[in-house]
């Protein structure tokens, strides 16, 4: 009896720590967007996105907090969290799916798809996004590129201004896993 | 038997839970901030007065302001409309706290030269506080009258007055924010019967949103220590803020014609109830002139 009580306790300890070995967390992350429109082209980039990737499975999450798009123009960036993704009502825009089409073993970059749902604006829609997975010692890199609909995510934009802001902003996401 | 089973289902639970709760587990991960609150106001003027608002580093604000004649005129002037008086000003961020700012208003041909810092800002998160303080500071010369139409001989010192001012404001909600203003205004030469040379006044203000680009305003300065004799009122108006892009439009009703705080805080020579109301605007256009730094 008293083995069956340590195999058990043996086991549950492996089996949590070899769940927790194939989970990668991001050291380094870039999100930024750009919007090409007729008289202003509007980017920002955001340094402060974290995520974790679990390699055995494949489960992925990231959480991007919205304030920290860092735009050339302050007034822009005011106008971004207050008017378009009101940031205090909606501070996050967060993905939880899974990553497909991968093998950890190889060390080229590999075309993989992510599969899951992206909540921007409070409002989460099923998305699948193509990316790149590099695999290398103790470092996974990860790519994607994306267009985001404004309208999908109830972003408005005000008659004035239409001409200002694309309806379709292009998103560009890299990331650098280390293990946890 | 009964254990190995239940071995099995605890593991394939806590391997469900590793698995489904990746969000969680980043949420655990990331470090608590705090935030600074921004946009408690559109403009760094709420009507005729200012906001704590300072323009970013590097940001140019180029302000026209207009103050029609009174609506009880009638339509012989076309509701005031015939009349007009400007002010042209301009303000710019040295830092993001600290501005500087000049102008010119053609009421009493006054020229204004004024420095804004942001002493205290409203933040919440770890460390929270619960409002924003700005400090103002001016000082204006009237250059009306000339020399040689005052009926006193009139030197430059007597043209000079200065104002300082807490602006104090706290945003309640995103759609909701109020400012008080304690005021001090200083005139170095005035006429005695009527008022004193040191002026204190109480002002409050608000901003309620009524769309993401259109929001209501209005302000109240109360004069502390006024004579019997003063002949002039109390500065009361009420606006509207449209923002389009990097223009903010102002649209306001307001007793008052002036636009330096000397003229409008204690010079006010119009009823609001009796109709002597001015239609005026404040148009801003802010011009980026320094790129932000990035973070990395």
């Amino acid at each position: 009896m008293t083995i069956v009580k340590l195999f058990l306790i043996g086991s549950l300890v492996t089996s949590t720590f070899l769940v927790n070995a194939q989970k990668y967390t991001t050291v380094s992350s870039s999100i930024s967007f750009f919007s090409d429109a007729a008289i202003e082209d509007i980017k920002a980039e955001n340094t402060k996105t974290l995520s974790i990737f679990n390699v055995a499975t494949g489960d992925v999450a990231f959480s991007i907090p919205i304030k920290d798009f860092e735009f050339e123009k302050s007034l822009m960036k005011e106008h971004f969290n207050e008017k378009y993704m009101e940031t205090e009502k909606y501070p996050k825009a967060t993905f939880q799916g899974k990553v497909t089409g991968y093998s950890s073993s190889l060390t080229e970059d590999q075309i993989v798809t992510a599969t899951g749902k992206l909540t921007i604006h409070g409002v989460t829609k099923d998305v699948t996004l193509s990316g790149s997975l590099k695999f290398s010692e103790e470092k996974i890199e990860a790519k994607s590129l994306f267009k985001i609909a404004l309208a999908d995510y109830k972003i408005k934009i005000p008659q004035l201004l239409w001409q200002n802001i694309a309806e379709e902003v292009e998103v560009s996401l890299n990331f650098i896993y280390k293990p946890i | 038997m009964k254990i190995v089973l239940s071995f099995f289902l605890v593991t394939f639970y806590t391997l469900g839970i590793a698995q489904d709760d990746l969000l969680g587990e980043l949420e655990k991960s990331e470090k608590l901030t705090s935030e600074f609150t921004t946009a408690t106001f559109k403009g760094t003027r709420l009507i005729n007065g200012q906001t704590i608002e300072t323009k970013s580093k590097g940001e140019l604000e180029f302000i026209f302001a207009h103050r029609f004649g009174k609506v009880s005129d009638g339509i012989y002037e076309l509701f005031g409309l015939d009349q007009a008086f400007v002010r042209v000003g301009l303000e710019y961020g040295l830092t993001d706290r600290l501005g500087v700012g000049f102008g010119r208003n053609s009421v009493d041909k006054t020229m204004d030269g004024y420095l804004r810092y942001k002493l205290l800002r409203q933040q919440s998160g770890v460390k929270s506080f619960p409002v924003s303080v700005t400090g103002f500071g001016n000082m204006a010369v009237r250059t009306s009258p000339r020399k040689e139409d005052a009926d006193f001989d009139i030197t430059l010192e007597d043209r000079i007055s200065y104002t300082g001012q807490l602006l104090i404001a706290r945003k309640f909600t995103s759609g909701f924010s109020l400012q008080l203003m304690p005021t001090f205004v200083h005139k170095n030469t005035v006429d005695g019967s009527i008022e004193t040379n040191d002026q204190f006044a109480l002002g409050i203000g608000g901003r309620i949103k009524v769309s993401r680009s259109i929001a209501l305003t209005s302000e109240y300065y109360y004069r502390i220590n006024v004579p019997e004799s003063n002949p002039y009122y109390n500065s009361l108006g009420f606006g509207i803020d449209i923002e389009t892009g990097g223009h903010v439009f102002q649209l306001v009703m307001s007793n008052a014609q002036g636009l330096t705080e000397r003229a409008f805080l204690t010079e006010t020579t119009d009823d609001f109830f009796a109709g002597e109301i001015h239609l005026g605007f404040n148009v801003t256009r802010t011009f980026q002139l320094k790129r932000q730094k990035r973070d990395n």
